[in-house]
């Protein structure tokens, strides 16, 4: 029998999103509106805004790697979590297949490291 | 087999005695217990920084300047609220509601104390509890990077980009080696279920055989939550205001209470998972001033510790450089927390009995001897290590360092150079029998 629901988180997001989803209408509606061409352009401290490219433009390719780098250590940090609330009830096992598991990742790690993908000029 | 079907980590509050309009009372008092912690810190932090800085502070609104935020929130909703001609209008307004609703949403499964008696039902004092609650905070926190990035591409702006950028990338990292660094503690207490782990330090608070995990959580924390000295997309010398810049009137305020409240369920993940949660302080237990409502005094107790540290730091310490920062998330941090995290499970192992029965007399207690083994392993791998760092090191900058000339000539470059320490000074050439240089004739003038 589970003594615990998931029903009150949903609750509490909910609360959240609501007062969140109000405030931004809210502040729209509440305040003044009076257009100024200047106003809306991009603000770079007063001088003429530097043209951005549409959609955003283009992003240094370090934040790619990041993001990647970020996935693979992040699955490696899913799986310690099981083997770590599991491990009194698994014994020697979990301990030597853990310890080969990050050895596994850190030579990842070494290989990154060494091609220089965690240097930020 | 039989052991795994005998599941041990589900939450130990009992919920059983709470109906869903009790949970829907509680969830809205959560929110306004957060909201006016909120309202309370902005208000603490600017004028404990005004007592560093050697001046009052904000003291004209209401007593002690207590209303101060309140005002300043009803300023905001008063402000024009700019949209960005290039801005991308749906991702603008979405982005600072994710920001605001998620950092509300991890608090749920913080038990702020054990049960307590509400309107005739013995519940406890958190809202809800499951058996992953720990990796729930993560998820949220990784949802609530959506906020930053979409903020900072969705304005159509320049510094936005960057600041957007950079936030995430500094989130995510930082998320790793927070990630990491609660292994051990899973290790420890067997269970992520929030209730599990602080009752599984009723007799030592994790923050003392974890020390070095804690250390590794405080400093991802103020990493997480963009503060200083780790302010990095806000940084106003460089980026104007980082993702923030083109946002105002109540969609920044989305934005400044969702870094508040993080800062809140940081603190408070930190106080569940290493300072014992609700449970009171050694010596109070025994006065009985342990769990029920006074587990919610400790707790308080515990969290504004923890958000004094916050303003401490932004008060003493200046901001760091991008690349230094995240040379430090990457390249110590995650290798120093992985290289933890496997002492950690040796030292269990070892104490669960796994790698044999052995005991040792220490005269006061008993010690299983592969215990002992693993302890000094791993203290001859950190003097290895230490050792190992300070060779390449002190190699390193001896390399660095230019190698000084033994003897020198005073008047080499045509003034006047004093020695260095251990240099000898050549004997010049007297000064007036025509030691004039034809290397270097005068430009012709005119």
């Amino acid at each position: 029998m589970t003594n615990y629901s998931y029903g009150p988180l949903l609750f509490f997001a909910a609360i959240g999103l609501g007062f969140a989803a109000f405030s931004v209408v809210a502040g729209a509606l509440a305040g003044p509106k009076r257009y100024n061409r200047a106003k809306a352009d991009a603000y770079e401290c007063g001088i003429q805004p530097s043209p951005h490219a549409e959609g955003g433009g283009r992003v240094p390719i370090k934040y790619y790697l990041t993001a990647m780098l970020f996935i693979v250590f992040d699955i490696e940090s899913v799986f310690l979590y099981p083997f770590a609330v599991a491990f009194d009830r698994m014994g020697l096992f979990a301990l030597i297949e853990m310890v080969l598991f990050i050895l596994t990742v850190f030579v990842a790690y070494a290989y990154v490291w060494r091609r220089g993908g965690l240097e930020w000029d | 087999m039989n052991a795994l079907a005998s599941v041990t980590d589900n939450p130990v509050a009992d919920f059983s005695d709470t109906p869903w309009w009790l949970s829907l009372i509680k969830a809205l008092m959560l929110f306004v217990f957060l909201l006016l912690n909120t309202l309370l810190v902005i208000w603490f932090e600017r004028r404990v920084i005004g007592r560093m800085q050697q001046r009052p502070g904000p003291n004209r609104t209401g007593p002690f300047g207590l209303l101060q935020t309140l005002a300043d929130g009803v300023k905001l909703a008063l402000k024009e609220d700019i949209v960005p001609k290039n801005a991308d209008k749906l991702m603008f307004w979405l982005a600072p509601a994710i920001a605001g609703a998620m950092a509300f949403v991890s608090f749920a499964i913080i038990p702020l104390s054990n049960e307590v008696w509400m309107f005739g039902h013995r519940t406890p004092l958190q809202l809800t509890d499951t058996p992953v609650a720990t990796l729930l905070v993560l998820a949220v926190a990784g949802v609530g990077v959506y906020g930053i990035v979409l903020a900072g591409w969705s304005s159509g702006s320049t510094y936005p980009l960057l600041g957007g950028l950079r936030s995430s990338a500094q989130v995510i990292s930082y998320e790793i080696a927070m990630g990491l660094s609660l292994v051990a503690v899973f290790l420890y207490s067997g269970s992520m279920s929030t209730s599990q782990v602080v009752t599984s330090q009723k007799s030592l608070w994790h923050v003392l055989p974890m020390f070095f995990s804690f250390i590794v959580y405080v400093i991802t924390m103020v990493g997480e939550t963009n503060r200083l000295p780790f302010d990095l997309a806000e940084g106003e010398g460089e980026l104007t205001g980082g993702f923030h810049t083109e946002y105002s009137s109540l969609k920044f305020a989305m934005f400044f209470l969702g870094e508040y409240v993080n800062m809140f369920t940081v603190s408070a993940l930190a106080t569940t998972l290493f300072l014992g949660g609700w449970q009171a302080p050694p010596g109070f237990a025994a006065l009985g001033m342990n769990g029920g409502w006074w587990g919610l005094l400790w707790f308080f107790i515990k969290l504004w510790m923890f958000m004094f540290f916050f303003v401490w730091l932004r008060g003493s310490l200046p901001r760091v450089r991008y690349d230094q920062f995240m040379r430090l998330g990457w390249k110590v941090l995650i290798p120093l927390t992985l290289a933890w995290v496997v002492a950690v499970a040796f030292m269990r192992a070892a104490n669960n009995g796994f790698l044999g029965n052995g005991q040792i007399s220490l005269g006061f207690t008993d010690i299983r001897r592969s215990l002992l083994l693993v302890i000094a392993a791993v203290i001859i791998v950190v003097f290895a290590a230490a050792w190992a760092f300070d060779v390449r090191r002190s190699r390193a900058e001896a390399e660095k360092a230019p190698r000084q000339p033994e003897e020198i000539d005073p008047f080499a470059g045509g003034h006047p150079v004093p020695p260095m320490p251990g240099q000898r000074l050549r004997e010049s050439r007297p000064a007036l029998t025509g030691a004039r240089t034809t290397t270097d004739p005068e430009e012709p003038r005119g």
